[in-house]
C-alpha cells in the first residue's frame, strides 16, 4: 500500500506534466475536425449533387476506420511515404482530427438541415447572395443547434486521444506507462492516469455548458424543451 | 419612362413534376397601386409571387421591375431581389437576432450601411410598425402579429419599389390579423406599391386598385373591387368570394 503510495508520489508530476500533451493533442484535433467538418457540412447541405457524394465518400471512410488504424496507416504509411517528416504529436492530432471531421460533418449537417428553408428564403428575398445568407443566417443559427450533439465531441477525443501512445507521444497514458515498467505499481498508477482522464472530461464539459449558456438564445436549445 | 409600371409579369409558366401549377399569367403594377391575388388554396398564388422575385425559377414567361428584365439575370438577381419585400406566411424571421437586429442585419451585410446608420434606419422601420419598443425580443418571444409586423419592417428597410405579400395574415389568430392588416393599409396609403395574396376580402376591397381571382394556375378574371365584389362574371368567383366574406365576418363577430 505503502509502496504504491510512494509510487503514485513520485510519478505524479511527470504524468501530469502529460496533461498539456493530451489537452494540446484534443483542442488541435477538435479544431482541425471543426475547421474541415463545418464546410463540409455546408457543402452537403447547400452544394451541388457532386460535392455531398465526395463528401459522403470521406465521411463514411473516416468513419469506418479505427483510430489505432489510421493512426498507424499515417505515422508508418501515408506521411513516409509522401516524404513529409512530423512528429508523432503533429501525426496524431491529423489522424484524431480527420476522424472528428467526419463526425463533425454529420452532426453540423443535421444542424442545418433542421433549419428549414424559410430562413434561408427570407435571406434571399432581402437580396442576400446564398453565400451571405449562409454565413450571416445559416451558421449562426446551427451553431447553437448543434453544440448539444457537438459537445460530444470532446469527452470522445479526450478518452482517444490515448492512442497516441501507441506512436510515442508523450501524453498522460504514454507517461503512466512508463512509470509503470520504472516502479511495477500498475495498479496505482493506472487509477492515477484514469482519475485524471475523469477530471479533465469532467472540467471541460462543464466549459462547454457555460459556453452553451452563454450564447443561448430565446427559441433555441433546452430552455424551450 | 414614366409610363412603364413598375412590376410586369408576363405569361408566367411553372410546373413541379408533372403538376402544372402556373398556366401562363400575366399581370402589370403602376407605381403606388395595390394587386390584391385571391383564389382557393393550391392555385398558384404562392408560387406566382415566389416566380417575381425568382426565389422560384419560372419555366416560361418573363418579369420586368422598372422596365428591366429580371428573368435569368443571375448576377443581378440579388440587386432586383433588394427591390422588392416578400412579407411571407409564417414570418421567417431570422431565430437568433433580436427585432432590430432582424431589420438591419441586410442593410449592413447586403446595402453595406455602417453599423449606426443601419441601427437607426431599422429603428425607424420598426416604428413605423409599432414595433419600436420590442426592438430588443427575440422572435421566439413575438406574438404572431408582432412577428409579422417585424418581417414587413425587415422588408420595408430595404426601401423596394414594389412588396409582395404572400398571405401575411393567414398564419394568425383572428384577433392579431388586425394589426397586421392595419399596418398594410398605412403603407397603401402611403403610395407604396404591392401585391397582395390574402384572403382577407375586407382588405382587398378597401385597398386593391384590381383584384385578381386565380384559379388551376390561371387568372379567372380581374377588375375593381366594387366590380368583382358585386357582379363577378364567373359563379366560381362569385361563390369564393361570398364564401370568404362570410367566414371574415364570423371572425369579425366572434371577436
Amino acid at each position: 500500500m505503502l509502496r504504491g503510495f510512494n509510487a503514485v508520489y513520485d510519478s505524479l508530476p511527470y504524468i501530469l506534466s502529460g496533461i498539456p500533451i493530451t489537452l494540446g493533442l484534443v483542442a488541435l484535433s477538435i479544431a482541425l475536425g471543426l475547421a474541415i467538418g463545418v464546410p463540409m457540412a455546408i457543402g452537403q447541405t447547400y452544394g451541388n449533387k457532386e460535392t455531398g457524394r465526395l463528401i459522403s465518400l470521406y465521411v463514411w471512410l473516416f468513419r469506418g476506420l479505427p483510430n489505432l488504424v489510421l493512426l498507424f496507416l499515417f505515422f508508418f504509411g501515408v506521411f513516409p511515404m509522401l516524404g513529409i517528416r512530423l512528429s508523432p504529436f503533429v501525426v496524431a492530432a491529423i489522424a484524431l482530427g480527420l476522424r472528428s471531421a467526419a463526425y463533425q460533418t454529420e452532426i453540423f449537417r443535421g444542424a442545418f438541415l433542421s433549419l428549414g428553408e424559410g430562413q434561408m428564403l427570407a435571406a434571399r428575398s432581402l437580396g442576400m447572395s446564398k453565400r451571405k445568407a449562409i454565413w450571416n443566417i445559416m451558421f449562426p443559427q446551427a451553431i447553437r443547434v448543434a453544440l448539444p450533439g457537438w459537445s460530444n465531441e470532446y469527452p470522445i477525443l479526450l478518452t482517444d486521444s490515448s492512442v497516441a501512445y501507441a506512436i510515442g507521444v508523450m501524453e498522460i497514458l504514454t507517461r503512466g506507462n512508463q512509470m509503470v515498467t520504472r516502479t511495477y505499481q500498475p495498479m496505482p498508477i493506472y487509477f492515477t492516469c484514469a482519475l485524471i482522464f475523469i477530471l479533465l472530461n469532467f472540467g471541460g464539459i462543464r466549459l462547454i455548458h457555460m459556453i452553451e449558456n452563454l450564447i443561448r438564445i430565446p427559441g433555441f436549445g433546452r430552455e424551450e424543451q | 419612362m414614366n409610363n412603364t409600371p413598375v412590376l410586369k409579369v408576363q405569361d408566367i409558366h411553372k410546373s413541379f413534376g408533372n403538376v402544372e401549377v402556373l398556366r401562363g399569367v400575366s399581370f402589370e403594377v403602376e407605381k403606388g397601386e395595390t394587386k390584391v391575388f385571391i383564389g382557393p388554396s393550391g392555385t398558384g398564388k404562392s408560387t406566382l409571387l415566389k416566380c417575381i422575385n425568382q426565389l422560384t425559377i419560372p419555366d416560361r414567361g418573363n418579369v420586368w421591375l422598372n422596365g428591366r428584365e429580371i428573368v435569368h439575370s443571375h448576377v443581378k438577381i440579388n440587386l432586383y431581389r433588394q427591390q422588392m419585400g416578400m412579407v411571407f406566411q409564417n414570418f421567417f424571421l431570422f431565430d437568433h437576432l433580436t427585432a432590430v437586429r432582424n431589420v438591419e442585419i441586410s442593410l449592413i451585410k447586403v446595402k453595406r450601411m455602417n453599423r449606426k446608420e443601419a441601427r437607426e434606419k431599422a429603428m425607424e422601420e420598426l416604428s413605423r410598425v409599432g414595433m419600436a419598443d420590442k426592438a430588443n425580443s427575440y422572435p421566439a418571444e413575438l406574438s404572431g402579429g408582432q412577428a409579422q409586423r417585424l418581417s414587413i419592417a425587415r422588408a420595408l428597410a430595404m426601401d423596394p419599389e414594389v412588396m409582395l405579400f404572400d398571405e401575411p395574415t393567414s398564419s394568425l389568430d383572428p384577433e392579431l390579423t388586425g394589426e397586421v392588416l392595419d399596418v398594410m393599409r398605412k403603407l397603401a396609403r402611403g403610395g407604396m406599391t404591392m401585391v397582395v395574396v390574402t384572403h382577407e376580402m375586407g382588405f382587398a376591397r378597401w385597398a386593391a386598385n384590381e383584384i385578381f381571382f386565380m384559379d388551376e394556375g390561371v387568372i379567372l378574371e380581374s377588375g375593381p373591387p366594387a366590380e368583382m365584389f358585386t357582379r363577378p362574371r364567373f359563379e366560381r368567383t362569385r361563390r369564393f368570394i361570398s364564401r370568404m366574406t362570410e367566414l371574415y365576418a364570423e371572425e369579425q363577430s366572434d371577436g
